[in-house]
């Protein structure tokens, strides 16, 4: 059988390959702003990285071959800009069986020689499995903040006091 | 719900002293290790985005790029053998001085005004893709002193769940900047090789073009159940 290919940093010019013109828009309009800022443990901002986001639409539907169908890109991504800003525009997912309503998030940079994995929450999530594992003095990491109607904000730190739960799914 | 093997003793640890820019951006938290469901073994499958010449790093342009036009190509596959069809594999890389066209790569080579670096195909029915480019040169980096990069392609892979995604590199055969780089070095010593592609007689295009091959194996399906880790 063949063996799994190592993961290596994206370094620092990733926006030659990766950079989207449509890349945060997941709704190209109406929906929400979902964003933040990237910070490493001395808590600057990290202007290199990308996060991508993963999730279901409002009806808790992946477009993919094991949900129902949905025209929904569930997908977006976006490069950090010069101050450490992410942001993707996109409907709030809906709850799936069990869980509670959620965005898997994956975090690329120069300086991280693989992916790190977390997922973003609204607010008051309620009952869910993968919070559940957390323990209960960092969940608030996991938990975005609502700015407004429209807005909601998640900064991610790789590393620190305020350190992000990461997963390994 | 299957769940996708998991990749222990294959990736980097992300505390990899001898690079770095790894010191304060690694979590000090071991990550928390948690059953796939449904967003996890769910992931998008991007189509319909691939420009006409994203598939040749050399026609971009008006004109040709400087350097030595190579094909590289392989296929994308899981740890069960499986081909990975219709899936985006994006690449970027170094000119043929070894210099990215990025505002913050500003070393002493030529930037070339016929080559941008960036590409984007998706794989076929068997998983096999194929893009045309120039070898990127070595470049020089801050890590330590005289700190070179061997010459490599960056490539990112989705697969068909979010839990398959990779980002990594591709490397040329028998490169002596192996030896001294803490990127290339930081993979386990065993997996190292599987980021170093194969020069292809085969595949060269006569009075035209080199050929090297590498296959990119992704997260297959477990046979094994997941058991909750008992706190
Ligand atoms: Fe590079």
């Amino acid at each position: 059988m063949p063996e799994l290919t190592p993961s290596q940093t994206v370094g620092p010019y990733l926006r030659i390959g990766l950079d989207w013109a449509d890349g945060p828009d997941v709704v190209p309009s109406g929906g929400v702003t979902i964003g933040g800022t990237v910070y490493d443990g001395a808590g600057a901002p990290i202007t290199d990285a990308m996060v991508e986001t993963w999730q279901a639409d409002p009806q808790g539907r992946f477009p993919h071959p094991l949900s129902g169908g949905t025209d929904f890109r569930g997908f977006g991504r976006s490069c950090t800009d010069g101050t450490g800003r992410w942001e993707v525009h996109t409907l709030l997912p809906g709850a799936l069986p069990g869980e509670a309503p959620h965005l898997d998030v994956s975090v690329f940079a120069r300086g991280l020689l693989d992916r790190v994995v977390t997922r973003i929450y609204l607010p008051e999530p309620g009952d869910d499995p993968v919070l559940a594992a957390v323990p209960q003095e960092r969940r608030h990491t996991l938990i975005a903040e609502r700015v407004s109607e429209t807005e909601y904000r998640f900064d991610i730190h790789l590393q620190g006091a305020q350190e992000t739960v990461f997963f390994d799914f | 719900m299957h769940q996708y093997v998991r990749a222990d003793d294959v990736h980097p640890p992300l505390d990899s002293p001898e690079y770095k820019s790894t010191g304060l951006r690694h979590p000090t938290q071991a990550p928390i290790v948690v059953p796939q469901r449904l967003t996890e073994v769910t992931g998008p499958l991007l189509h319909g985005t691939i420009g006409p010449n994203d598939h040749d790093l050399t026609r971009q342009h008006a004109g040709e790029p400087q350097g030595q036009r190579i094909v590289v190509t392989g296929r994308v596959l899981d740890s069960d053998g499986r081909p990975v069809p219709d899936t985006l594999v994006e690449v970027w890389q170094a000119n043929a001085a070894g210099r990215y066209a990025h505002v913050n790569d500003t070393w002493a080579a030529p930037l070339d005004p016929n080559f941008t670096g960036g590409g984007r195909v998706l794989t076929n029915s068997l998983g096999e893709y194929s893009f045309t480019t120039i070898k990127p040169g070595a470049y020089p980096w801050g890590n330590h002193h005289n700190a070179w990069r061997p010459a490599h392609i960056h490539f990112s892979l989705f697969g068909q769940a979010f839990t398959q995604r990779l980002v990594t590199q591709m490397y040329f055969p028998d490169d002596p900047l192996f030896a001294f780089d803490p990127i290339y070095r930081s993979a386990p010593e065993k997996a190292r090789e599987r980021m170093v592609s194969a020069f292809d007689m085969d595949a060269t295009q006569p009075a035209w073009a080199l050929a090297f091959r590498w296959d990119i194996v992704l997260r297959g399906r477990d046979q094994t159940p997941f058991e909750e880790p008992h706190a």
